[in-house]
């Protein structure tokens, strides 16, 4: 039997780029859990596309065995987060399997916005934080002022910071050191009923479903029956162990340990991050607290290119979600691009994500239609309804208000770019809330927006703004009651469904106008005059006119070389054979994926 | 009209290249020999020429010869005779056929014109372009507005059957006064024929380069403005029989009209094509090969194209809609017309049936129509 006091269980919040996989290596390396010579680049990083975009998305529990100064081998658990801000809720999961975390800072770049997040997240579950600069050895390093930000963000002094270069590996000695003199054991009631935290999960071809699992009370053992409390599920534990980071099994995990648990189940959405694992004859009467269910925030339609395509696209997006339960999707049919799925996701950058192994892994080409949020009709009877694609809202007869879902957003910015960015959130229709100097040049700063106007560039609009030197994380709010319309747009007198977008009704006009712009320029011109209008009910607020194609001919055949000019126009039919037909219009596939593309 | 252009089908023509210029103009993408930088062996050409012409299997006789090029009118009058002699001999001509050349205006003095007429020519196709100095400047041309005049003067002087005026229009910088002008001499110069082109950026040329360095590029509005206006002023005179041609009755170009009408012609020279027996065959592109192979007694044949029968069908719209009367309707045409996207061209006025025949009302969107004919699935023929 482990001794809990010698156990630390720990996670490494950071920005992307700032370190955090290549400290884990080093940490790996220094604790002997991979020899040198079997070292690779982040890891732990094990999917390739995250290994690119230089992110993880998959959070992952390492087993090092470490002898300390004191003598004693110390178990260190190292739980990996999820580094973006659609994950946050993993991430919160994640923090709960630790008793500590590494706040790990660039000393050239100081602290984020998603990073604070995280770290604020960590105190308010209890962690203990140990303050480490990273890169100290690079030239534009400033490890003191960067220190200085730590400290104003979880106390203490300066002594306390550790300063590390994970490219070189020093100053690593000292964080291990620090990390079981600082760190607290676990706590639990080794005696009690299991609970285990459920705090990760991903989908294995040859194993099933295989969950990343803190055990808080009592303990699990291999061959017995255990219960998800969320999804009420009974199955047996058919293999238990721990990754060191090879897969090692063990028979036993008890109190305070982190593993993995494979069942039987082969579904991934069966299985829930943050759903409590209990025995399933002496259970548990209460679950682990903080379960979610997976909620999409954002949602987009899907549409295959080639019509004939849309199995493929069912069966890829089936295959996606063995590995991702929250992503979910419905069919949907648009008249103008036909058959294909109404996709929600935890965020935009999860969205690029999704069709970006869509397009690459499944060779599939695809239509994206503009992302919308969820809102909610409240009709005149006095019931509401969740709309998920703008086409699905109720006409006005019927329609008494729309509420849309705000979210809590906290950005870090140079002071200087203060006023840039409060007018950025201006633009958004945001709320200014709490503002506080972390230290004279940098500023945290809180506001609330609709959620609508983060999904629409907002991030790129802020890195561009403050030259990238801002940084942003949000959560969910509330929904609030807006004054919101729906705009639709009109090729030709007939409405296209994929074109309709929800917007506050100050923007209506700007957006209406905008929208049939950019598509006089994206369709081309044809047999006759086509009226691109852009419209909120029955009032027309935009028109504009396709004018009819005049000359569309060339000179003779020259020389009689007709087989050239035959094959030219053939080629120039092949051309337009990636158009959609709306009506008697002929829109090319570009035309909804740029009129589509949200800069303003 | 539309028998006259339907029996082209049966009549038998030949073209030949000349390929030599005195310097290739910025637009044009033939098969050209620049003068000023190539070495331009010229009678060793017309030799290999005439040689290829030996080489053809025996036809004819024929109803049509064109002369194209390149500058045809950089050859001397004795040069021209040896090379429709040629022909002649091999082939014969039938009584009336159609000997026509392409000129540029200043080589068309006098002399020279009386000369080709007396070596058989009888239709003369002289590239005035435009009689605007400023934009015969901008596409590198080397005459002057009075040399056109002169040269139409001279060949209507010397007994030409039909005087032809080649023109382009739409170049960048040309107002509409200045095509408005162009026309008004064109039509007083009281020819029998007139071609007008549209300007075109043509991949490999000078002009496409200065275009994509951000050269102004040629606008299809403005062309469409010039070609109406052309179509006006012409009306009173001369009929349009084809997209770009006009003529007085009688003189349509029978070569051309031979071309539409899916008619075949042997071709001889550098980069010329031909189409005889079903076959469509074109010739080197590269003198040092073309010469070489006709020395050698190698026909300079590079590629062939036989298409099957449902193709044939589909290029015979495709050839046959250029003209107004357009193209009897047939398998392909009743396809087309049947197809939901036909339809719609019908619906927009831009395509309609005549009787038995299709034809393309807005001359100046035939490639739409065209593109759609050529992607036409053969129709499931019933039980």
């Amino acid at each position: 039997m482990n001794d809990p006091t010698l156990i630390r269980n720990f996670s490494i919040i950071a920005h992307i780029d700032h370190g955090k996989s290549t400290l884990a290596d080093r940490l790996l390396e220094a604790t002997g859990a991979v020899d040198k010579r079997d070292m690779r680049e982040q890891l732990l990083d094990t999917m390739d596309i995250e290994r690119e975009r230089g992110i993880t998305i998959k959070a992952n529990a390492v087993r090092l065995e470490y002898k300390a100064q004191d003598g004693q081998t110390y178990t260190l658990n190292l739980i990996d987060t999820p580094g973006h801000v659609d994950f946050s809720y993993e991430v919160s999961r994640s923090l709960e399997a630790c008793e500590g975390a590494l706040l790990l800072v660039d000393a050239a770049q100081g602290v984020e916005a998603q990073t604070l997040a995280n770290a604020y997240l960590a105190i308010e579950n209890g962690l203990e934080i140990i303050p480490v600069v990273n890169k100290i050895d690079l030239p534009s390093a400033d490890p003191e002022r960067v220190s200085a930000e730590l400290l104003g963000i979880v106390g203490g002094s300066p002594d306390d910071v550790i300063h590390v270069s994970a490219k070189s590996g020093s100053g690593i000695a000292a964080l291990l050191e620090a990390i079981v003199n600082q760190l607290p054991p676990p706590e639990g009631i080794s005696d009690a009923p299991l609970r285990a935290l459920v705090f990760d999960s991903h989908y294995d071809t040859y194993r099933g479903v295989v969950c990343a699992v803190r055990v808080v009370d009592g303990h699990i053992e291999s061959g017995e029956q255990v219960r998800f409390m969320a999804t009420d599920l009974v199955e047996v534990a058919d293999e238990i162990g721990v990754l060191r980071p090879n897969i090692e099994p063990v028979q036993r995990l008890e109190a305070g340990e982190v593993g993995y648990l494979i069942t039987g189940i082969k579904e991934i959405d069966l299985i829930r991050v943050g759903d409590t694992v209990t025995d399933a004859t002496h259970s548990a009467t209460q679950a682990l607290p903080g379960y979610l269910e997976p909620k999409p925030m954002v949602f987009s339609g899907m549409f295959p290119t080639d019509g004939d395509d849309f199995e493929r696209l069912r069966e890829a997006l089936d295959k996606l979600r063995l590995n991702d339960s929250s992503l979910v999707y419905q069919p949907e049919t648009s008249r103008a691009l036909g058959f294909g799925f109404r996709c929600g996701f935890l965020g935009l950058l999860h969205m690029e994500i999704v069709r970006e192994r869509l397009e690459r892994e499944y060779d599939l080409d695809l239509v994206t239609t503009a992302p919308s949020v969820e809102y909610q009709a409240h009709l005149t009877d006095g019931s509401t309804l969740q709309i998920r694609s703008p086409q699905d809202l109720p006409g006005p007869q019927v329609l008494a208000s729309i509420s849309e879902p705000y979210v809590k957003v906290m950005i870090i910015t140079p002071s200087e770019y203060v006023g840039t960015v409060m007018e950025l959130i201006q633009e958004r229709r945001g709320e200014m809330g709490e503002m506080t100097y972390l230290t004279p040049e940098r500023v945290e700063l809180h506001y609330q927006v609709p959620l609508a106007e983060i999904v629409f560039d907002f991030f790129d609009q802020l890195k561009s703004r403050t030259r990238g030197y801002a940084s942003m994380d949000y959560e969910p709010g509330e929904y609030r009651q807006s004054a919101l319309v729906r705009v639709d747009i009109l090729l030709n007198g007939i409405s296209v469904d994929a074109f309709s977008s929800i917007v506050h009704k100050d923007r209506s006009y700007r957006y209406g106008r905008a929208m049939v712009e950019r598509l006089r320029k994206l369709i081309p011109r044809q047999l006759f005059d086509i009226p691109v209008q852009a419209g909120v009910g029955s009032r027309i607020i935009a028109r504009e006119t396709i004018k009819a194609q005049r000359k569309d001919v060339t000179a003779k055949c020259y020389g009689g070389d007709i087989t050239r000019k035959r094959k030219l126009l053939e080629r120039q039919k092949e051309g337009k054979r990636r158009m959609k037909m709306v009506g008697q219009v002929e829109v090319p596939q570009e035309a909804f994926i740029s009129a589509l593309r949200i800069d303003e | 009209m539309s028998n006259q252009v339907d029996n082209a089908a049966r009549e038998r023509a030949a073209y030949v290249h000349i390929p030599f210029c005195h310097r290739r103009c910025p637009y044009c993408d033939f098969a050209v020999v620049d003068m000023a930088k190539e070495s331009s062996p010229i009678e060793r050409y017309i030799d290999a020429v005439i040689a290829e012409i030996g080489m053809e299997d025996l036809w004819g006789p024929l109803h049509a010869v064109n002369l194209g090029g390149g500058t045809p009118s950089v050859l001397d009058a004795v040069q021209i005779r040896s090379v429709l002699s040629a022909l002649e001999s091999r082939f014969g001509l039938v009584q009336d056929a159609e000997v026509s050349i392409e000129a540029n205006p200043e080589d068309m003095d006098k002399r020279y014109t009386t000369q080709l007429r007396e070596a058989g020519v009888n239709r003369v196709s002289i590239g005035v372009q435009s009689f605007d100095v400023v934009i015969l400047e901008a596409l590198g041309r080397r005459h002057n507005p009075d040399q056109a005049v002169q040269a139409v003067a001279n060949a209507q002087a010397a007994g030409m059957t039909t005087v032809n005026l080649d023109m382009i229009f739409g170049t960048p910088g040309e107002s509409l006064e200045s095509w408005v002008k162009s026309v008004a001499v064109a039509r007083d110069l009281g020819t029998e024929h007139l071609s007008a082109y549209a300007l075109t950026v043509e991949l490999g040329t000078e002009l496409s380069r200065a275009v994509s360095d951000g050269a102004a590029a040629p606008d299809g509005d403005d062309q469409a403005d010039k070609y109406e206006i052309l179509a006006e002023a012409m009306a009173p005179a001369m009929v349009r029989y084809e997209v770009s041609n006009w003529a007085t009755p009688g003189h349509e170009c029978r070569y051309n009209l031979t071309t539409w009408a899916q008619g075949e012609y042997l071709a001889f020279g550098l980069g010329a094509h031909g189409h005889r027996d079903g076959v469509r065959r074109r010739n080197a592109r590269r003198l040092d090969v073309y010469l070489d192979q006709v020395e050698q007694g190698i026909r300079p044949e590079i590629g062939a194209e036989q298409i099957d029968k449902w193709a044939r069908e589909k290029e015979r719209l495709f050839l046959g809609l250029r003209r107004r009367v357009g193209v009897i309707a047939g398998e392909g045409g009743e396809a087309f017309l049947a197809s939901e996207i036909g339809q719609r061209f019908v619906t927009a006025g831009v395509v309609a049936k005549i009787e038995d025949r299709i034809v393309v009302a807005k001359p100046l969107l035939t490639d739409a129509v065209l593109r759609e004919v050529l992607a036409l699935e053969r129709p499931q023929t019933g039980a």
